[in-house]
């Protein structure tokens, strides 16, 4: 044995191929199964994906660092289901390209925190945590209210997204913008329509509490009002 | 740094350096605005300004004569002066992120000094400016002295260097700009991933050329952790971070994994990322720089052997202990955890056989705060690996996962091992390249010393207390079966114990802002004539 490895000294190439093999093998054996058996790769029948409004309020979530103090994972322990409610379900993030379960909680989980609070509290919270929450240690977003919302590049995202398997039509896509708008309009034009892609259990009313505009604030608060109601799986006793 | 090039080398860095304007050229064009504008800008801008000093030396002199025989070390000092400016600036954004869960109104409203966004800035500057700078330039070092073999060429370390901090820079501008792909660890966007990737294979090369010229039959094992870190993370990189750009013309991205695959994709990558770039690197480092500063072999051979392949082995199955009973299935959380217990065998091998090669050389780890910074980084290797095995067990998972604890057990990872070798590996090694005996304040040292640790001691004993609290008040239930605590309770219990670890990490940071000063102070006071870091091949004693 000694033998051999003094020999392996000797060839770089040797301890390339031995390094490559041996690093490889773990992650074969615990990644690829995932692609493949039911426990992971089944998706609920009524599991939607996110629409416009909510996936840009997700990219506000992405690009503002929220993951970095809150987990979207419930674990299946006691505590954690009383606080938080039903553990999480493989199936939830299936068609979140990232997923977004966090590793560190500064702050609660938000895997079910949506419709835990009113669209008005979210606002109030982001705008400064400490005047709702007098011992928080949240940072202040002020500037999601200020900044209106770029719906420019919906229609492209939900086209990539497409193409990675989340079930955008091409309906949906080429409306993206137009849904945006009208998800945060209850009494706006394409309101009809919106509910005719999306069904009839998505919310849709002025999330930021300012219909005649759409901010970065309606966004990312239809996007929190979503989380844990993408489907009824974990509420509906199978 | 370019007088010691040749002519042709010169017109050859010219080339790369007019190819990476364009580049820059390409991007601003394409994108106009947002963040990859600003980061085309950004290559374009330094692309000119090192093609203007190499056109300017293009009629300079030649490069001395006789370069072959000797040893190329000036990229290592860039390398070494670029780990600690990165060092100073994201452990000040550390501090400075910590201060903000204290005082969480110190912070200006704008978008780009928000918490959530100054955290990566961080970590990738801890991690990839200070860590993968001092790899690369202690990598090249090592290397040649241990080959007894001059780099295989003189471009491609500058190549490798100064692309690697643009893909550093790109990242962190990026971050504040609120580009991320959110991945830990992993957040650049795509162009620049596909940046380092091009870097990255231009190291592999070089250090296999290099290997290749060697006049030492043997590979000593330091460069075996070298390329097991330079290879596996190579690979770790690309797996995680495919993804489908929303257009060409923009940083935006999706990542192709999704929901369970891309979390366990992720935390495969993220604890790689410990194990390939902050472990085996770094242990390639300590091999080297312990036995070259205590003046003694490696205590056993043997012991090394066993532990690289176990490390090498053992390591990429431990990922899926950050999903412990998270949808991940529990198979694959049961391997997880049952790899990483048995990681503690040639974690400690390697621990141990550090220690041990200090065997009659205690009396120098006591007067030498050099050797002190090293024998003191094996010994928190081997405390911190073992805080990992433990805490990858489940139930204690259960207790120490989404707390403080996981930050206090990184950091003593970070502060403990890996920054505590790299000051050993610089004060073993800026002299050297300075062509003196000491550094400039041999005081300072001994200074910084007892700041790092005192720094590190506050820092995880304040995180092990509050990740510990906070556990146990999230899981307690009163007399009536109710929540003992609401989750705000939580947080308000924290408060002393974030005021303490901002403090230890400013203590931390004070000993580094010592540490880079000392060496810009022994670089400056190198002896004129000693001006080439380059020695002879042959004087030099090969480990
Ligand atoms: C520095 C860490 C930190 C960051 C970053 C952060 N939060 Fe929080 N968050 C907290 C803390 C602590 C609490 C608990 C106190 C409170 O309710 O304000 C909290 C509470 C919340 C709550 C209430 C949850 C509940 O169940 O009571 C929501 C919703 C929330 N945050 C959303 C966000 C969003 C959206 C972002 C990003 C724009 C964000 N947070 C960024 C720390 C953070």
């Amino acid at each position: 044995m000694l033998r051999l490895h003094y020999n392996l000294e000797r060839i770089s190439m040797g301890l390339v191929a031995g390094i490559i093999v041996a690093a490889s093998i773990g992650g074969l054996v615990e990644i690829a199964p995932l692609f493949t058996i039911d426990e992971t790769v089944e998706v609920p029948a009524d599991l939607r994906p996110h629409t416009p409004l909510e996936l840009a309020g997700r990219e506000i979530y992405i690009r503002e660092g929220c993951y970095a103090c809150h987990s979207q994972m419930i674990r299946s322990l006691a505590d954690e289901i009383d606080r938080y409610g039903h553990y999480s379900l493989a199936s939830e993030s299936a068609y979140d390209h990232p997923m977004l379960w966090g590793s560190k909680r500064t702050g609660p989980d938000l895997a079910r925190v949506g419709e835990k609070y009113s669209d008005v509290w979210h606002a109030a919270h982001l705008v400064n945590p400490r005047a709702v929450v007098p011992a928080s240690i949240m940072p202040a977003y002020p500037w999601l209210a200020a900044t209106p919302l770029d719906i420019s590049t919906l229609s492209a995202q939900l086209a990539t997204l497409a193409r990675l398997g989340v079930p955008y039509s091409p309906e949906r896509i080429a409306n993206a913008a137009a849904d945006a708008l009208a998800q945060a309009r209850p009494d706006g034009a394409g309101g009809a329509g919106f509910v005719a892609r999306y069904g009839d259990r998505v919310a849709v009313r002025p999330f930021g509490g300012d219909p005649a505009r759409l901010t970065e604030m309606d966004a990312v608060i239809a996007y929190l009002q979503s989380l844990g109601r993408l489907t009824t799986a974990p509420y509906v006793p199978q | 740094m370019i007088a010691s090039l040749s002519i042709n080398e010169r017109q050859v860095g010219l080339m790369l350096t007019i190819g990476v304007a364009i580049l820059g050229l390409i991007m601003l064009g394409a994108a106009k605005e947002g963040p990859m504008a600003v980061h085309g800008a950004m290559a374009l801008a330094l692309g000119i300004v090192l093609a203007f000093s190499l056109v300017g030396s293009l009629f300079d002199p030649d490069a001395p004569g006789g370069r072959a025989a000797r040893y190329y070390d000036e990229p290592t000092r860039f390398g070494l002066m670029l780990t600690l400016i990165w060092g100073v600036v994201a452990m000040s954004v550390g501090v400075w992120v910590a201060a903000l869960l204290y005082w969480p109104e110190a912070t200006p409203l704008w978008p780009a000094t928000s918490f959530g966004r100054l955290r990566p800035v961080h970590t990738t500057g801890v991690i990839f400016g200070f860590g993968g700078n001092a790899l690369i330039a202690t990598s090249l070092h090592v290397l040649q002295r241990t080959s007894r073999a001059r780099l295989a060429d003189s471009v491609s370390p500058w190549f490798v260097l100064i692309g690697y901090n643009l893909f550093c820079a790109w990242a962190v501008t990026g971050y504040l700009m609120g580009s991320t792909q959110s991945k830990e660890y992993a957040e650049a966007e795509w162009y620049a991933d596909i940046w380092l990737v091009v870097v990255w294979v231009a190291y592999l090369v070089l250090y296999l050329r290099t290997l290749a010229r060697r006049n030492e039959p043997h590979i000593y094992v330091a460069n075996w952790y070298y390329l097991a870190f330079i290879l596996v993370v190579a690979m770790l990189h690309i797996v995680n971070n495919i993804a489908l750009p929303v257009s060409f013309a923009g940083a935006r991205s999706f990542p192709v994994w999704s929901g369970v695959q891309d979390a366990m994709v992720q935390w495969w990558y993220g604890h790689n990322a410990v194990a390939f770039f902050l472990t085996a690197g770094f242990l390639g480092m300590l091999y080297y720089f312990l036995p070259v500063r205590a003046e003694r072999p490696i205590w056993s051979y043997r012991l090394s052997i066993v532990s690289f392949w176990g490390i090498v082995f053992f390591y990429v199955w431990v990922g899926s202990h950050h999903l412990h009973y998270t949808a991940l299935p529990y198979w694959v959380q049961t391997l997880g955890m049952t790899f990483s217990v048995m990681l503690l065998v040639p974690s400690w091998a390697s621990a141990g056989n550090a220690i041990a090669t200090l065997n009659g050389a205690w009396h120098k780890v006591r007067d030498d705060a050099t050797l002190r910074f090293m024998f003191v980084a094996a010994v928190f290797y081997g405390l911190s690996t073992f805080e990992g095995s433990f805490l990858a067990i489940r139930p204690v998972n259960s207790l120490s996962h989404y707390t403080d604890w996981t930050v206090g057990h990184v950091h003593s990872g970070t502060l403990g091992w890996v920054a505590m070798i790299i000051f050993g590996a610089i004060y073993t090694l800026v002299p050297q390249l300075s062509g003196r005996t000491t550094m400039a304040w041999p005081k300072a040292i001994e200074w910084h010393f007892w700041l790092s640790i005192a720094g590190t001691l506050i820092y995880v004993v304040s995180m092990w207390n509050a990740g510990i609290t906070q556990g146990l008040m999230w899981r307690t239930y009163d007399a009536n079966g109710g929540l003992a605590y609401s989750f705000l309770e939580s947080v308000m219990a924290m408060a002393p114990y974030y005021l303490l670890r901002t403090i230890g990490g400013a203590l931390f940071l004070t000993g580094t802002v010592l540490c880079a000063l000392n060496v810009r102070a022994t670089m400056l006071a190198t002896p004129v004539g000693a001006g080439a870091s380059d020695r002879p091949l042959l004087t030099q004693p090969a480990e």
